[in-house]
């Protein structure tokens, strides 16, 4: 992977993330009900998008099988849930983002060996096997998925904090996770850990000369990376009530693979501003209007597929990437004009 | 099992083997000669039984259908590989993987306004739809055979292209060592466009024989993909050879997993793929 990263981000940038937080934190007293519920989808799919980038911007590892772990935490919040009654967010969270993190350390020790395209067939191979192991049993929920009739309760011993049932709070409380999460994975990538898995981005046979255990590393990252998604599916879980296969599949991958190259990779934030570019768009080429005899609408498909091709074709660096090269362009010519 | 019906899965085995040989020998070669990972090669199966349902429609025979759809399918190859992938050769892998997932979700959207999203069937032939008796009450369909002896005669001249012709030799020189070949004459681009065209052809005729076994339906592609790349995988990459053997490892763990362990049959091929890997990172014949 040569492509340059933004680690750094520009000042520009990190005004606009400013800005975007405020806009977050004051949508729910603006939007209506239905635009704050699309707005919690976003955050979580950022959440899920952030989670991969740590593999398929810093580490430079594509993994086309990371919805297998934002599935299997909705599954195991589908599963702790009783029929009746809610169950405890304060035990379930940790079990599920574990869960999957487990999940991802088994079909990792597999995976890890592998290398470029490799990596790429394999993840999506598991993922593959994990869907199949849904989707052909019944006694998991088969083809149809599986219902979570109640959102998990906050209560700590009678005393209810908040409660997730209300839009609100859950919104709040999928903006606090996304939050976390982008502080945690940017401390991260500064940290020596950070630097040791860009580092084998840029060469792993060298970094592996200068004695770092690479497996252990790209282990390691593929494990927190699946438990992060395992955060972002539970979160999914708790707000639609309803889990099924397709949440693992091959689709729900490569939307996330989409993400975070359209935000731009490596930086953490460009997965977040890709999510929410990403989910938008899927909105509005699905509300495309009727024309004539055709409905724009519901061939939404091929506008996203013409919209990946003419990215991927003409802006490779995603939408940070296109700010980023146009302010420096704007930033040599005001050097040259000196 | 008796041997009868044994013997029957076996033969199913190696004809689901051969099929996904055809495809998997398609997206192994592109790879390992270009260096282009292919998301949309299933995509180019699908386009074949559609082709096959519609041409067989409109000629009224499937064999006329079948070198028709060939035919148009190597020139689509053709033309996408002059407007879209010979772009992508240098590219990073990433880049390949999402331009072709795009494309699946074109090809998807125009396979639904050109065909529509009902499940169609294609007839068999009436000369090739007799069964031979085998015991009492088993017989085997004739039409399984023809799609074995297609996928056979289809993977022997695939043989003899690569490995005993001239063309074949620039294929595997430029595979090798690119600039090499190039400096010795080899013109690079005109390989390339031919063996993505053979891909596609490969791919579109393995979907209209299997047409009228599988019948023709929307996302067809996607399933048949995710075979190839645990084909691909086992059989390592960039290894015709190898993708033949891999192929046909599944075809026997797929069909016999079927009918001996129902409850997990989905998965024991990833499984197999699994134990590949832990004992051969790169496939069972990486190049």
């Amino acid at each position: 992977m040569t492509q340059a990263n933004m680690e750094i981000l520009p000042r520009g940038v990190q005004v606009a993330l400013f800005l975007g937080l405020a806009a977050l934190l004051a949508f729910p007293f603006a939007g209506t009900e239905f635009y704050t519920e699309m707005v919690t989808r976003m955050m979580i799919m950022a959440i899920f998008a952030m989670s991969l980038d740590l593999l398929q911007g810093v580490t430079g590892l594509v993994s086309l099988g990371h919805a297998a772990y934002f599935g299997l935490a909705g599954y195991a919040l589908a599963f702790l849930t009783p029929q009746g009654e809610p169950v405890s967010l304060w035990w379930t969270l940790p079990v599920a983002v574990l869960g999957s993190g487990l999940a991802a350390l088994i079909i990792g020790f597999f995976v890890v060996r592998t290398r470029g395209i490799y990596f790429i067939m394999v993840t999506m191979a598991f993922a593959q096997m994990v869907f199949f192991l849904f989707f052909d049993n019944k006694a998991l929920g088969g083809s149809d998925g599986l219902y979570i009739n109640f959102r998990p309760s906050a209560a700590l011993f009678g005393w209810v904090p908040f409660e997730l049932d209300g839009k609100r709070t859950l919104y709040y409380f999928t903006l606090a996770a996304m939050l976390l999460v982008y502080a945690f994975l940017r401390r991260l990538l500064w940290s020596p850990f950070g630097r040791a898995l860009a580092g084998i981005r840029v060469n792993e046979h060298r970094m592996r000369a200068m004695g770092f255990y690479t497996f252990g590393y790209k282990l390691t990252a593929f494990t927190l990376a699946g438990g992060l998604a395992g955060l972002a599916g539970y979160l999914w879980g708790t707000q639609t009530g309803y889990i099924n296969p397709e949440l693992m599949g091959f689709q729900m991958s490569a939307h996330t693979i989409m993400m975070v190259v359209l935000g731009g990779m490596g930086n953490i934030a460009g997965a977040m501003v890709g999510a929410f570019t990403f989910e938008y768009l899927l909105h509005v080429f699905k509300d495309l209007p009727q024309v004539g005899s055709v409905n724009l609408g519901k061939h939404w498909q091929l506008w996203m597929g013409l919209f990946i091709v003419l990215l991927v074709t003409f802006a490779p660096r995603g939408l940070l990437g296109l700010a980023g090269r146009l302010g420096k362009r704007g930033m040599d010519k005001e050097n040259q004009g000196e | 099992m008796d041997l009868a019906n044994f013997f029957i899965q076996l033969l199913n085995s190696v004809q689901y083997g051969l099929l996904l040989f055809m495809l998997a020998a398609g997206l192994t070669l592109i790879f390992g000669i270009m260096g282009v990972v292919n998301l949309a090669h299933g995509s180019f199966y699908m386009l074949g039984a559609y082709l096959a349902w519609s041409l067989s429609a409109l000629f009224g025979s499937l064999s006329l259908a079948i070198i028709g759809g060939a035919a148009l399918s190597v020139l689509f190859g053709l033309a996408l590989e002059w407007l879209l992938f010979r772009h992508f050769y240098e590219r990073d892998h990433l880049d390949q993987v999402l331009l072709t997932f795009g494309l699946i979700y074109i090809f998807e959207e125009l396979r639904s306004i050109l065909w529509g999203d009902d499940v169609h069937g294609v007839p068999i032939p009436e000369l090739l739809s007799a069964s031979i008796p085998l015991t009492d009450n088993l017989s085997y369909p004739v039409y399984r055979l023809f799609m074995s002896g297609v996928c056979l005669a289809l993977a022997a001249g695939l043989y003899f292209l690569i490995s005993k012709t001239r063309l074949g030799m620039k294929i595997r020189a430029g595979a090798f060592n690119r600039d090499m070949a190039e400096a010795l004459g080899v013109n690079i681009k005109l390989i390339h466009a031919v063996v993505f065209a053979l891909g596609v052809g490969l791919a579109a005729v393995a979907g209209m024989v299997a047409a009228p076994v599988a019948s023709v339906y929307p996302n067809m592609g996607s399933q048949v993909l995710i075979m190839c790349f645990v084909v691909v995988v086992i059989g390592g990459i960039g290894s015709v050879r190898g993708a033949l053997i891999a192929a046909l490892l599944v075809g026997l763990v797929d069909t016999f997993g079927k009918v001996l362990l129902p409850q997990v049959a989905g998965m024991l091929v990833y499984i197999l793929m699994a134990a590949v890997l832990l004992y051969k990172p790169e496939g069972l014949f990486k190049q």
